[in-house]
């Protein structure tokens, strides 16, 4: 484990000189902890002269921005309309029953984090997902299951 | 042998990346010298993935293709589609912004320029500002976000306003669900978007620009993040073409909030803030990022410059309906056949859309209901199928075209459940700043489940609430939400009531 203070200091370094910085800041605080830590946050303020308040409602308006590690995996479902016309809802449900987690959960073993997404831009193939940062499309209930087996291993 | 495999996330989402891989390790074992290309989608997304083989007669079409096919491609016995340019979906556009999506390496500069790129910079760079910004005007082109303000307009009142600094945002935060052609776009013809935001910046005077993505998009922001480094190895960014004038580009990541479509959120999103609306005015084109004049352009707007001021204004606006002038890229999406994006002029038919085109949905059962626009957008009934596809048109049966999402729905669906789909969309994302939107979504929606448990009388509360919502709300997430919500009940009464609600349970 890096320490936080070292690393979110030479991020704050490389993100010097930019327009509106903080974004930047946190996808990348987020790509090196697998979150933003709670610690990170009063080194920011002090580094952006902003008030750690003014951090904290930042980084908590954004759906993306965790403040705890996700799972090893984490699959990101998406709810919006065209998906909802293919059958997304259902395999929501289907989903949710066979991770036995709700949205915005980690298995109990810790491998799967669930998120709901509102478009991946996959709506002419239908229900999208994706894994790991890999685009699925068409995906129903037997094909999710082999997902499931697959980031098990 | 040149093979292109399409890295457009639809055709990987459906297996594209085996498909090449399967073509590469085939070809290797027959000692086939194979170039694989990958290229943008051609948009049919029904036949994705989309293996085409160059000849001499032109590309040949294969698809939807399976990767266990790729020995009997490359041995010359697989059945083909036909040349690609001969397919009925291919014949029956009009190609203009997305003329070379698919059809080039999307990263390859010269390819771009083959295929007329560069071309509408080059002439721009002969022309004064206020020359470029007639030109945009008189081509009619208008915001193709969904605002469908005039961009000509947008781009003067920048140029005309006074700053030592100034900004081009292209705003990318494409969140419509049914909506893709900018990630299309940044994955099929990178260069055109970045063309465009260099034109804008000549035009107006500005020297930097953004782009604003999202977070949903990897494999489009992977594309155009390559685009942008090889814009400023090979001269597009930088010092403009060596012309002397100068253009930097930065591509920035939203993370997770559908409101920083809205130009204002956005602007406050990429000066590193929460992503909530500002009140107009001020105007973005007079104080935006940083409080300086910024010209805000869709994704697609920006694209459409370069062909604008190639083939100029004329020729564009001899194309399109009414005071629509142009053409748009139709996305059709949902439970259709045929799903994908079109581009055309303005004036299609909705039926002709949903019915010719699409082929109706893909569960085979009856077309129910279509929802033009984003989740922001009406429900409309086969009875308004006769509605041509144009801004003032669709406004006219108080719907509207956003970005030309179109989203098929069968008989099965239930339009109660997804007028409280928009009401809870619009309280999950609303951003917090005006009551309407904040606390008219979450009692809308609550509203919505006692019309639901049988109770008439909330009915026109509803209808109330949605008309604080449009006409008080400080932006379009709170001020259109209604428009799904009303569409759905004032088109599918039946959906509406205790006995549908039996007959559901």
């Amino acid at each position: 484990m890096q320490d936080v203070a070292v690393r979110v200091g030479e991020i704050l370094a490389e993100h010097d000189g930019m327009e509106g910085p903080l974004l930047p800041i946190f996808h990348a605080v987020q790509e090196a902890f697998g979150h933003v830590p709670q610690e990170a946050l009063p080194i920011i303020a002090k580094g952006l002269n902003l008030s750690r308040a003014e951090v904290h409602g930042v980084m908590s308006f954004y759906h993306d921005f965790r403040e705890e590690r996700a799972g090893r995996h984490v699959v990101k479902l998406c709810r919006a309309e065209a998906c909802q016309a293919r059958g997304a809802d259902a395999l929501a449900d289907h989903a949710r029953e066979r991770l036995g987690c709700d949205w915005n959960e980690t298995t109990a073993d810790g491998n799967v984090t669930l998120e709901p997404v509102f478009c991946l831009g996959l709506c002419a193939c239908g229900p999208a997902a994706l894994v790991d940062g890999r685009v699925i499309g068409r995906l129903d209930e037997a094909r999710f299951d082999a997902l499931v087996e697959e980031m098990r291993a | 042998m040149r093979i292109y495999v399409p890295l457009d996330a639809a055709a990987k989402a459906l297996g594209a990346d085996e498909v090449a891989r399967a073509i590469a390790y085939e070809a290797t074992r027959r000692g086939i010298d194979v170039q694989i290309t990958r290229n943008g989608s051609r948009g049919m997304v029904w036949l994705e993935p989309l293996v085409e083989v160059e000849t001499p007669e032109g590309r040949v079409a294969y698809g939807p293709f399976d990767a266990a096919d790729a020995g009997a491609l490359l041995d010359g016995t697989l059945p083909s589609l036909g040349r690609t340019d001969d397919l009925e979906w291919m014949r029956r556009q009009t190609r203009l912004t997305f003329a070379r999506c698919g059809v080039i390496d999307p990263l390859s500069m010269a390819e771009y320029e083959t295929h007329g790129g560069l071309s509408g910079l080059q002439r721009a760079l002969s022309m004064t500002g206020a020359e470029i910004v007639a030109e945009v005007a008189d081509s009619g082109l208008r915001g193709r976000g969904g605002a469908g303000f005039p961009t000509g307009i947008k781009w003067k009142t920048v140029h005309d306003a006074p700053g030592p600094q100034k900004y081009i945002v292209c705003n990318a935060d494409e969140g419509d669900s049914g909506t893709f052609a900018d990630r299309m776009i940044f994955e099929g013809d990178p260069f055109t978007v970045i063309e465009g935001m260099v034109i804008a910046g000549i035009a107006v005077g500005a020297t930097k620009g953004y782009i604003y993505s999202r977070s949903e998009y990897p494999d489009a922001n992977e594309v155009m993040g390559k685009a942008i480094r090889i814009a400023k190895a090979e001269g597009l960014l930088g010092d403009v073409l060596g012309s002397g004038r100068r253009f930097d580009l930065e591509l920035r990541i939203g993370a997770g909030a559908y409101v920083c479509g809205e130009e204002t959120a956005l602007l406050n999103s990429l000066e590193g803030k929460r992503g909530v609306v500002r009140a107009k005015p001020p105007l973005p084109a007079l104080q935006g990022f940083m409080g300086r004049p910024t010209v805000v352009n869709n994704v697609i707007s920006l694209a459409t410059i370069p062909v604008i001021m190639e083939k100029g204004a004329a020729f564009y606006k001899e194309f399109g309906l009414g005071r629509s002038r142009g053409t748009i890229p139709l996305q059709i999406a949902g439970n259709v056949a045929r799903g994908g994006l079109f581009e055309t002029a303005f004036g299609m038919s909705l039926g002709e859309i949903v019915d010719d085109l699409a082929g109706g949905t893909a569960s085979g059962r009856p077309v129910k209901a279509v929802q033009v626009g984003g989740p922001l957008g009406a429900y409309f009934p086969r009875a308004l199928f006769d509605t041509p596809f144009g801004y003032e048109d669709f406004a006219g049966k108080e719907g509207l075209i956003g970005h030309a999402g179109i989203v098929v729905f069968d008989d099965r669906s239930d339009m109660l459940k997804m007028a409280r789909f928009a009401m809870e969309f619009c309280a999950i994302e609303s951003c917090g700043k005006c009551t309407p939107c904040r606390i008219g979504a979450v009692r809308g929606a609550e509203t919505i489940d006692r019309i639901g448990r049988g109770d008439a009388s909330a009915i026109p509360l509803l209808t109330d609430l949605c008309n604080t919502m449009k006409a008080g709300s400080l932006c379009a997430l709170g001020g259109f939400t209604p428009y799904p919500v009303m569409s759905a009940l004032t088109h599918f009464p039946g959906d509406f009531t205790a006995t549908h609600k039996e007959a559901a349970e």
